[in-house]
């Protein structure tokens, strides 16, 4: 049982110098592109015409082999690494393996949502996005599903719909799903564009936290928000690009959580899914946390009324981030495994739970605030 | 329940009093209708049929522009785009994008048409509005040619779903011409590629194998009459055996056997003698695993009229019967029984759906036409099924045409045609236009003219108006007053 997060970043010894750089992971030792490979094999391997060597243990870093720390073993035909000879950091981008990989797009962000698990940062790292253009074509073609996410990914303009395009291109079957705060789709031109690359999965998460212009913006940090992420889904829905409506559960979003489903129903029936989304103590949840916690046992009520009324207009749920043993029943058939496995955690307390595979557990976070009400099953899941 | 705390965010972030509208600004109305839903309360709703109740004290405020925003009303009224302040203006885009979305069917036209396939029928129910006992088949049958051009009509509907609904009489004395029909319109959908759906309203006695595996093939509807249990029925629908209910019954399963248990449906008609026992008829629905039941007061038109049926008993009398009804199958969901009654459903997806209903008798302007046509027997074409019906009372006013000579466009602007949809606009029929439930209602002008002589109608004598506003008033009573009713309601919407 996973009790601990998986690292993606860590320090790396090597004697390589210059840019950082991007590269596939393969055991294969004759590919036909070497210098977009990095060679994963023991110390005697001949592997000077791949762009590095990646090597375990202690072996002293010569020519281009990089030694790495036994934490990133997991690592594996296909995977993507982005290597900085400089700073001597690793970095894994994506994993061939996971059903979970994500670009990560930007840092910077138009709003400054409280409970932001992801705090923006304001310099501009669209180097960082160029290194996306060339990650992107070195990922499998078997790609399930591709998240963008940040930072808000819209404010990248043109280099935004070049990710986009790239994805088309490379990952023709690969479902895209994009979170972004919608504020910027507000131009029906953004909305058209995307719309015009005509992926061919393409779905756009955008956060709603209140019915209430004025909650909402108090939510995101953001006047004039609440009109801005409201015509950008109209707009995305006019130009039938698919929205997912995401609401994070807080003390500032629960007590109008009903009254936000009926409007989402009224007024936003065209969303093709609604994720409620239980808390994540890090970032801005981490510093806002005794402002923003309830314990989600608290809330039960509201959730079941408010999938109550989302569920009578047909409209598809589903509730992330919350164990099943503080869900009522009623909610269980709405609840996903949804944490990214790198982040994904179980306490001591679920070692002895019956139901524990069809939990989706916690956040690694989940250190700095969980439910008082975790209780681990003891019957078997399924009465005989 | 929550305790309420003030959060209290770190600095780095700006507390409520930035985002909350501040200052004397005020507030504007956005276009609405309220009405008295009891005594202490109104019903007050929005030109898209967002809704909301309020105390009298709350309305009144809000008129006279004192409501503060402080007020728990005033946020539920700006949520549902009630009335508008400084804080969001984008209340008037989702409004228009309501209204568009609520109206849409209109730009779908027509997408019910009734054959009349034979008037013909051997059962001699006193309530039935049109059929004829008769071994005349020339007299009372639709012809091969008359199918043929109604077809023509048919596919010519812009309507992505049609469906085609054969009634009577009793529609299977004429099987063949149902099959020709159904043939024929398969091959045609071919080329057209719309949803095409088949129903034949039948009492079921003459059912065979035969036709059952023609239907299985074509995956038509069967619709059936059950008024509850035998004694009930039996003394409803008179046969010269009288086993109609034994036959019924034996139908009912015959069918389901072939086409499977949600291939068949039944209506029920309320009769003086059913008055007493909404109880029972629904117990009869549960009994036959039905898990809906359309509870339906008799129509006045045809021999309802001329045997004095209609006249049985009042409106009210009828509307306590509902009530009972409605009562009994919330009790059954509450007891684990999933039991729906279709006109409170209907209301509940008009009051809560943004998307449009197509159920013909509740729409503005009026479906008679626009959402159904009516081809008769003899290939005269009506604005509805009722319209034919009245048409056997020698009344024409709702003749649209003939298969003949015209065509969907000739019959839907006619100018006689034209004047009836422009009458029938609650938005802007006397009384219906101030009404807090225009949204949710409709106008049936077959009604009003045949019970007033006059397609609209004076809307306090009028007994369609009587029974949609308090069916309307109690079912937001419930909504507001009982939880668990509640919850089962919304549960209708889907």
């Amino acid at each position: 049982m996973k009790q601990q997060a998986t690292l993606l970043h860590a320090p790396i010894a090597t004697r390589l110098t210059g840019d950082p750089m991007v590269l596939r992971i393969t055991r294969d030792l004759a590919v036909d592109n070497p210098h977009v490979h990095a060679l994963l094999a023991d110390a005697n391997a001949h592997a000077l015409h791949y762009a590095a060597h990646l090597t375990f243990g202690n072996e002293e870093p010569t020519g281009n082999r990089v030694c790495l720390p036994e934490d990133l073993s997991y690592l594996a035909e296909g995977d993507i690494i982005r290597l900085d000879p400089t700073l001597g950091r690793i970095h894994v981008m994506y994993r061939a393996a996971s059903r979970n990989n994500a670009v990560f797009v930007t840092e910077r962000c138009n709003s400054f949502c409280v409970m932001c698990s992801q705090p923006p940062k304001t310099r501009d790292d669209s180097a960082m996005t160029r290194e996306w253009l060339k990650a992107i074509p070195l990922m499998s073609e078997e790609t399930a599903e591709l998240g963008f996410t940040g930072g808000e990914p819209t404010l990248l303009g043109d280099l935004f719909l070049e990710l986009l395009q790239c994805c088309k291109d490379h990952l023709p079957d690969t479902g895209l799903h994009v979170l972004s705060n919608g504020r910027l789709f507000n131009y029906l031109s953004l909305a058209r564009a995307v719309a015009d690359i005509g992926c061919g999965d393409i779905m756009i998460g955008i956060p709603l936290y209140s019915d209430i212009a004025w909650r909402h913006e108090h939510v995101v940090q953001a006047r004039n928000s609440f009109d801005q992420t409201i015509r950008g889904m109209m707009n995305l829905a006019r130009c039938h690009v698919p929205v997912e409506i995401r609401i994070v559960l807080h003390q500032l979003t629960i007590p109008r959580l009903p009254q936000l489903a009926a409007f989402i129903a009224r007024n936003l029936p065209f969303a093709s899914h609604v994720a409620l989304m239980g808390y994540e103590p890090i970032g801005f949840g981490k510093a806002n946390l005794s402002a923003l916690w309830i314990d989600p046992a608290e809330y039960q009520g509201q959730l079941e009324e408010a999938v109550g009324i989302l569920s009578s207009h047909q409209l598809p749920i589903s509730i992330y981030n919350h164990q099943l043993c503080v869900l009522r029943p009623s909610l269980w058939p709405y609840a996903r495994r949804s944490i990214s496995d790198w982040k994904n955690i179980y306490l001591p307390a679920c070692t002895t739970c019956t139901i524990r595979h069809d939990c989706g557990g916690f956040f690694h976070s989940a250190i700095h605030a969980h439910s008082q009400h975790i209780v681990p099953f003891t019957l078997p899941a399924v009465p005989s | 329940m929550l305790t309420p705390k003030l959060p209290l965010l770190s600095r780095a972030f700006k507390g409520e009093d930035r985002y909350r509208p501040h200052g004397d600004t005020g507030y504007a109305l956005l276009p609405l209708r309220f009405l008295r839903l009891d005594t202490r309360r109104y019903i007050v709703s929005s030109i898209a049929g967002d809704y909301t109740v309020l105390t009298n004290e709350s309305l009144h405020a809000l008129v006279r522009h004192t409501l503060s925003p402080s007020d728990p009303a005033y946020e539920a009224l700006k949520a549902k785009h009630l009335l508008i302040d400084s804080d969001s203006n984008v209340a008037v885009d989702l409004l228009a994008a309501k209204l568009r979305t609520k109206h849409s069917q209109l730009s779908q036209l027509t997408s019910l048409f009734m054959f009349v396939v034979t008037l013909r029928c051997e059962h001699s129910c006193p309530y039935c509005q049109v059929s004829r006992q008769s071994q005349d088949r020339s007299a009372f049958d639709m012809s091969q040619a008359h199918a043929d051009k109604a077809l023509d009509i048919a596919f010519s509907s812009p309507a992505r779903h049609i469906k085609l609904e054969f009634q009577g009489g009793e529609p299977l004395l004429n099987f063949e011409l149902i099959r020709y029909i159904v043939e024929n319109a398969a091959e045609r959908n071919l080329i057209h590629g719309k949803e095409l759906a088949f129903v034949i309203a039948t009492n079921l006695a003459l059912i065979t194998d035969e036709i059952l595996e023609f239907c299985k093939q074509h995956s038509i509807l069967i619709s059936t009459s059950l008024d509850g249990p035998q004694s009930l029925h039996n003394a409803n629908r008179p046969r010269p055996s009288g086993d109609s209910y034994e036959r019924t019954i034996q139908g009912i399963q015959r069918a389901r056997a072939v086409l499977g248990v949600d291939r068949v449906a039944a209506l029920m008609t309320t009769t003086k003698a059913s008055l007493s026992q909404p109880e029972a008829i629904i117990d009869e629905y549960v009994a036959q695993d039905f898990h809906s039941i359309f509870l339906r007061g008799l129509s006045p038109y045809g021999f309802a009229i001329r045997t004095r049926a209609f006249d049985a008993y009042h409106m009210q009398e009828w509307l306590e019967f509902y009530k009972r009804g409605l009562a009994h199958i919330l009790k059954l969901n509450r007891d684990g029984v999933f039991m729906r009654e279709e006109y409170a459903a209907l209301l509940m997806r008009k009051m809560h759906s943004p998307f449009p209903t197509n159920y013909v008798d509740l729409q503005s302007p009026a479906g008679a036409g626009l959402s159904a046509l009516a081809f008769n027997y003899d290939g005269a074409v009506y604005a509805s099924d009722e319209s034919r019906m009245l048409a056997e009372m020698k009344d024409q006013r709702f003749r649209l045409g003939h298969v003949e000579t015209d065509t969907l466009t000739s019959l839907l602007t006619s100018d006689s045609y034209l004047d009836l949809i422009a009458s029938t606009m609650t938005e802007c029929m006397p009384m219906c236009a101030d009404c807090g439930l225009q949204p949710f209602c409709g106008s049936d002008p077959v009604y009003h003219y045949a019970t007033q002589g006059d397609v609209v109608g004076l809307k306090p004598a009028s007994g369609f108006c009587h029974k949609n506003m308090e069916i309307m008033r109690h079912l937001v009573t419930l909504l507001e007053d009982d939880l668990d009713a509640r919850r089962i309601l919304m549960s209708w919407i889907g």
